[in-house]
């Protein structure tokens, strides 16, 4: 017997069989290439995540710090439930979190396909140019862009002053703080997370099909939901993911651009370690906040896995 | 609609449902040489046209336009006698079938087949009898709830095809539907739509590169090249008659010498002078295809006949039904002459590599060709 691959090899000078030494590479080749990735993952993801759930069942001392005993105070908390009864005041932000979540999803989405087939309809040599340009922004600093918004939608700044024009804001208002300012500032930070993976799906649009459906008597936007749509989908739902779960959990838009009255879940969770510490009440908004995250991440998957044909959502 | 008063229509061009008139149509891309330049062309109702030529000849184009994606630069279309420069590809009684197929990905059979008569505003009851009709005929209805990409090249192109004929439209265009499949399914699927085409009686264009698939197809030829009509007729015409050498070298193999007259009905070619039948006027160019070469023993000969050439055989290629000789002139060393021998229950015999032969070219078969 002649021994000519590596296996078979490392199998004589070993003394293993090379059944065993060719499991053995197998596993080492997983290793190297998913082994950083896991790491990562564990260290990043997984501990916090492990300690965060921990601290959620501590009772809280007098500065917030996490304190025996063990209960699930926090959580009920969260839930709503506290010494005065029920009360609604979670549930509202975290429904008001998800709405602008979605909002601004919607409104990115709707603002990114005209942005996408104009660069796309550009020549091949400006067009990556002007994908940068869009990307720019998002380079600098949140709270930099964000503030300034803040002085285009605050109290008697220019935006404002054209919503008093048009009497869409009461007089001595401004736009921000509000809800209409939060999606605002939420699309407009997004943006480019939507745009991009549009752009990626769109560039490789068939438009073939979009001729076969001009030729089967479609026009206007009949012809783009028939044959330019469906083929954006994959980009699309990768938009949707990118744009919506960062939307969700966001801390800077709403604590610039909203007042007490549009708090949203990330400000609510980073009172909770800064202005009014209470670490294991902060620790059970967390972890619920991840749980819906995750709970919206799998129905997504399962309702895109359904649509088939339309393609996965590339993550 | 800001339209001028509409140019008097030819008298000689065509007007019936399905027919085109093609008139002095030229498209030009953008700093290139014209794609296709200055074309006059009418194709009947009812007829299957094949426009044929190679790659990059400006047929693909030409379809187009008639398609309605592009528009011409010069000239006019008209269909079934209708001016089409401001209609557009969704408003053309013109359906085609692409050469990818260009199925929808995210409708089922059926709702792909049943697309034009949707955006249409036909009834859903009618909409499914006529869909159900042409699945049945072009069988492939038991696919009909199956996603495009479920199937297979020569269904996806039957589907193509049922999802252009479901409208009836009055021309179909083709642009090398067959391109893509193996060289069985694709003969099959040759003589099915050629079945179809008479059986509906609607007007076909054909694209292809294809000679064979447009000799077998067609009721008449267009050959296309560098974006000009370089012949129109029957297929026999084209085959038999080309009108230059690009159009007799595109249809099929064939020996081809510049010509010189010598006086009467005799021509000086490389191989020797040969006696053609026609005077020679304008012609420059004498050609012959290899199968109306007669090919005899060398000892055989038949002295009383015009055009006899002796020579020996170089090589020999067998491709069942027929054989294809490569012969080596005496009188010519350099000038080999193709020939093409049936091996049908007639043939006497075949000859091999290096044996001497006698051929004869007859005078009828020459066809004198002008450029």
């Amino acid at each position: 017997m002649s021994a000519t691959n590596p296996p078979e090899i490392l199998a004589r000078v070993t003394g293993k069989t090379a059944v065993q030494t060719e499991a053995r590479a197998k596993s080492f080749r997983l290793w190297i290439t998913a082994g950083p990735g896991l790491f990562w993952v564990v260290l990043f993801l997984l501990v916090p995540s492990v300690v965060l759930l921990g601290i959620g069942f501590f009772a809280s001392n007098d500065y917030g710090q996490p304190t025996m005993p063990l209960t699930l105070g926090s959580f009920q908390q969260v839930a709503g439930y506290s010494l005065l009864g029920w009360d609604d005041g979670n549930i509202i932000i975290l429904i008001r979190s998800l709405a602008q979540a979605a909002t601004a999803t919607i409104v990115s989405a709707l603002l990114s396909y005209p942005i996408v087939f104009f660069i796309m309809t550009r020549p091949v040599s400006v067009r990556p140019l002007l994908l940068l340009l869009i990307i720019l922004p998002s380079w600098t600093n949140q709270v930099v862009r964000t503030y300034a918004w803040l002085e285009l939608m605050g109290p008697n700044a220019p935006l404002t002053a054209v919503a008093h024009w048009l009497g869409i804001v009461p007089p001595d208002l401004g736009i921000a703080p509000g809800s209409f300012a939060i999606t605002t500032g939420l699309a407009y930070n997004y943006l480019p997370y939507m745009i991009v993976p549009l752009y990626a799906s769109a560039e490789r649009l068939d438009w073939t099909l979009v001729e076969a459906g001009r030729d089967l008597y479609a026009k206007g936007f009949r012809l783009f939901w028939h044959t330019v749509f469906p083929q954006t989908v994959p980009g699309l739902l990768s938009g949707v993911i990118f744009v919506a779960i960062p939307a969700f959990g966001d801390y800077v838009v709403p604590q610039l651009l909203g007042g007490d009255r549009s708090l949203m879940i990330g400000s609510l969770i980073a009172n909770q370690f800064t202005e009014t510490p209470d670490w294991p009440y902060g620790a059970a908004l967390t972890i619920i906040m991840l749980v819906f995250t995750g709970a919206g991440l799998i129905a997504f998957r399962i309702l895109t896995r359904r649509l088939g044909g339309a393609g996965e959502a590339t993550i | 609609m800001l339209d001028s008063a509409p140019e008097p229509v030819p008298a000689h061009s065509a007007a019936g449902r399905g027919a085109i008139s093609i008139l002095g149509v030229t498209r030009i891309f953008a700093g290139m040489i014209p794609a296709v330049d200055g074309i006059d062309l009418n194709i009947e109702a009812g007829e299957f046209f094949t426009l044929l030529g190679p790659s990059g000849c400006g047929k693909t184009t030409l379809l187009r336009m008639i398609a309605g994606f592009e528009t011409p630069d010069a000239g006019r279309i008209l269909i079934s006698g209708r001016e089409m420069q401001h209609v557009p590809a969704h408003q053309r009684a013109v359906n085609t079938v692409f050469q990818s197929y260009a199925l929808f990905p995210h409708l089922n059979v059926e709702q792909n087949v049943g697309f034009g008569l949707r955006m249409k505003g036909v009834p859903k009851a009618e909409r499914k009898k006529r869909v159900d009709a042409i699945m049945d005929m072009l069988q492939i209805g038991q696919f009909a709830t199956r996603a495009a990409a479920q199937l297979s090249g020569g269904q996806r192109q039957r589907v193509a095809l049922a999802r252009a004929l479901v409208n009836e439209p009055e021309v179909v265009l083709l642009d090398e539907p067959l391109s893509a499949l193996d060289a069985k399914l694709r003969a099959e699927l040759q003589i099915e739509l050629l079945r179809m085409q008479k059986r509906l009686g609607m007007t076909f264009i054909f694209v292809t590169h294809d000679q064979h698939e447009a000799l077998v197809m067609s009721d008449r030829i267009g050959v296309m090249s560098k974006g000009r009509l370089q012949q129109v007729g029957p297929v026999l015409d084209v085959y038999e008659k080309p009108r230059n050498v690009f159009v007799a070298e595109f249809l099929g193999l064939s020996n081809i010498w510049p010509i010189n007259p010598r006086g009467g009905d005799q021509a000086e070619t490389p191989i020797g002078t040969l006696q053609i039948t026609s005077s020679i006027g304008a012609a420059r160019m004498a050609m012959i295809r290899p199968e109306k070469i007669w090919i005899y023993n060398d000892n055989a000969v038949p002295d009383d006949k015009p055009n006899i050439f002796r020579g020996t055989v170089r090589e020999a290629i067998y491709m069942g039904a027929s054989t294809q000789y490569r012969i080596e002139l005496t009188t010519a060393p350099d000038n080999f002459l193709l020939a093409l021998d049936t091996n049908n229950a007639a043939a006497e015999r075949s000859w091999r590599p290096g044996e001497a032969v006698a051929v004869e070219i007859k005078p009828d078969n020459i066809m004198l060709i002008e450029a």
